[in-house]
């Protein structure tokens, strides 16, 4: 048999999953559709009248599949600069709260005694305010809006990868390569970061997946609740528009928010479990 | 044992601590002057004076520090800005209500979940465990609000099954219109407890005791019902005690949508009408319960598990 890297091995062992490569493939559509909308090559712009008043899907033109809202704007154009705002997000959340996740957890770990102390302290206070009180608290005190969201869904949410990132790393410390590091005069930066952290940022991944999910699901929530996108296209808007329109028998609009966020969240949730069996095969349960 | 008890109990005062002085520096320093937020663009310099001597705001941060550290100590929070309403009266109001929905589904969530996850780690690796698998994973991505918004539609509306929304205080009237938001919850929480004890059941089936037992004869239901069972209830208990506390906040989404004046539509018409003591208070209290249901957690496992008292 071939030998493979350890990295080669997991992504052998992702490829076998078939419904993980499915699944890769829809976030790869979603982030084109979503990129392609962020440079105004498709569904520009979004804001225009493109018919009547609440007309139905028809396959008659591109921007009339999904109808039209109240306004007589594309839904289908809302449901694609949606998805910009939900990747938008995600991507910037866990951006945020990966690495804070890492450099916390691995400081914790690595260097013990006051540092650990103040840290595990920090995250268990974090942690013990209900994480969607937290997120709407800090959405509304930064004074709502998108950058309050990237901050608030980023600071929250790198609480359970510190916690495992410090078990790994108290683990890790003793072994002999981090040992022999030290005996060849590597300094404390180097080798946290040049040797152990990259023997567990796969925790990095799956958490990244899950995160980003997370956030696109809490970012449609503070969009209905008010205080997520002001004025811009959100699947929480269209859902909180639909609850009236439903009644009069409108139903593109949710249809459209429900299904394009069914499928990216559907993606994320079994794209995330497939890169834990592949990254961490003895692992049975989740981080989160 | 008890000097474990003790220890943790004590040991969650600076978590305390740490949850008030995270929620003030939110509010009182990140945040700028909530006066500003509360009274609008059009107040009058008089009117923000008022307020903010009301609130305490014109004092030095260290003073206004400890007296929210004594709001949070005698469950005392002052007024609501909006309603004008002590606080402390209207959280006591919206606990009925609250409590009317989520003890309920509660209930019935967790003993669905156990069941299904049994049955399903039963059968383990055959299609009954794969169909339950892809259903948990679908129930748990279609958004909360779909399910409100075609669950009100359906059997609101158009089966007239339920009420569309409102509330009752009257018994049983009340159960009536909780039942469609219960059913709901029911539907977006199972999926999620059912995968946490399934795996939690799995990992005790591959322990060595289970092994033993397998070698020694007993069969496939013995060792289900007998062993496994009892150590893997451990995980089952601790998600469930660690969840009671935070019912009593009831849920925003279904409470909002089916008019149910609990503590969740309480914090979103704070949102709403920023009234920003309500939403400190809030969040404070979230945090409360959420340091009680883990201690409740962690005293549990020592009664369960006595290697926890030792380490």
């Amino acid at each position: 048999m071939k030998k493979r890297s350890l990295w080669g091995e997991a992504l052998w062992r992702l490829t076998e999953n078939r419904l993980a490569v499915i699944s890769f493939g829809i976030i790869v559509f979603y982030a084109l559709i979503a990129s392609a909308a962020a440079l105004g090559l498709i569904a520009s712009p979004w804001e225009t009248e493109v018919g009547g008043s609440y007309q139905a899907p028809s396959s008659s033109a591109f921007k009339l599949w999904l109808g039209t809202d109240i306004f007589g704007r594309s839904v289908l154009y809302k449901v694609i600069h949606g998805a910009r705002m939900a990747l938008g997000v995600g991507l910037v959340a866990s951006l945020i709260s990966v690495p804070l996740g890492i450099v916390l957890g691995a400081l914790a770990g690595y260097f013990g005694k006051w540092v650990d102390h103040l840290i595990v302290w920090f995250y268990t206070t974090l942690s013990s305010i209900p994480n969607i009180m937290l997120v709407i608290a800090i959405t509304y005190v930064l004074g709502k809006g998108f950058g309050a969201m990237y901050i608030a869904l980023g600071i929250t949410s790198w609480v359970g990868l510190a916690r495992v990132i410090r078990g790994e790393v108290l683990k890790h410390k003793q072994r002999d390569y981090v040992l022999a590091a030290e005996s060849l005069g590597c300094s404390h930066f180097s080798r946290i970061f040049r040797h152990i952290v990259p023997n567990i940022v796969h925790f990095g991944i799956i958490s990244f997946s899950i995160q980003f999910m997370t956030a696109i699901k809490t970012e449609v929530i503070l969009s209905f609740l008010g205080l997520g996108a002001q004025g811009q296209p959100s699947w929480g808007i269209m859902i909180d528009d639909a609850k009236q329109e439903l009644f009069q028998g409108v139903w593109w609009q949710l249809a459209g928010a429900t299904v394009a966020m069914l499928f990216v969240v559907l993606a994320f949730n079994i794209l995330g479990d497939a890169l834990r069996d592949a990254l961490d095969p003895r692992a049975g349960r989740g981080i989160g | 044992m008890w000097v474990y008890v003790l220890r943790r109990v004590l040991s969650s005062i600076p978590t305390l601590f740490g949850v008030a002085l995270l929620v003030f520096i939110l509010f009182h320093v990140m945040g700028g002057d909530p006066v500003y937020q509360m009274v609008g663009k059009h107040a009058s310099a008089q009117q923000i004076a008022d307020l903010r001597h009301e609130y305490g705001l014109d004092q030095p941060k260290t003073t206004q520090f400890l007296r929210y550290l004594q709001q949070v100590v005698t469950f005392d929070f002052g007024r609501s800005y909006a309603t004008r309403q002590p606080i402390r009266q209207m959280i006591l109001n919206g606990i009925g209500p609250s409590l009317t929905l989520a003890i309920p589904a509660f209930i019935l969530t967790t003993v669905l979940s156990v069941l299904i996850s049994l049955v399903v780690v039963y059968f383990r690796g055959r299609w009954p465990d794969r169909l339950g698998v892809v259903l948990c994973v679908l129930g748990m991505s279609v958004p909360m609000l779909a399910y409100i918004l075609l669950g009100q539609y359906l059997f609101g509306y158009k089966l007239g099954w339920f009420p569309i929304s409102g509330f009752d205080a009257g018994w049983p009237q009340r159960l009536g219109y909780v039942a469609l938001p219960a059913l709901i919850w029911v539907a977006v929480a199972t999926g999620y407890d059912v995968r946490f004890y399934r795996t939690a059941l799995i990992e005790e089936l591959g322990n060595d005791y289970v092994r033993t037992a397998r070698a020694k004869g007993l069969g496939e239901p013995g060792i289900f019902l007998k062993h496994v069972l009892k150590n893997g209830m451990i995980p089952v208990l601790t998600n469930v005690v660690i969840q009671i506390p935070l019912l009593i906040l009831g849920s925003f989404l279904l409470e909002r949508f089916f008019g149910i004046p609990g503590l969740g539509s309480m914090m979103i018409d704070a949102l709403h009408g920023s009234d920003f003591p309500v939403i400190r208070t809030m969040t404070t209290l979230g945090a409360i319960l959420m340091i009680i249901g883990n201690l409740a957690t962690d005293v549990l496992y020592t009664v369960f598990d006595p290697r926890v008292r030792l380490s």
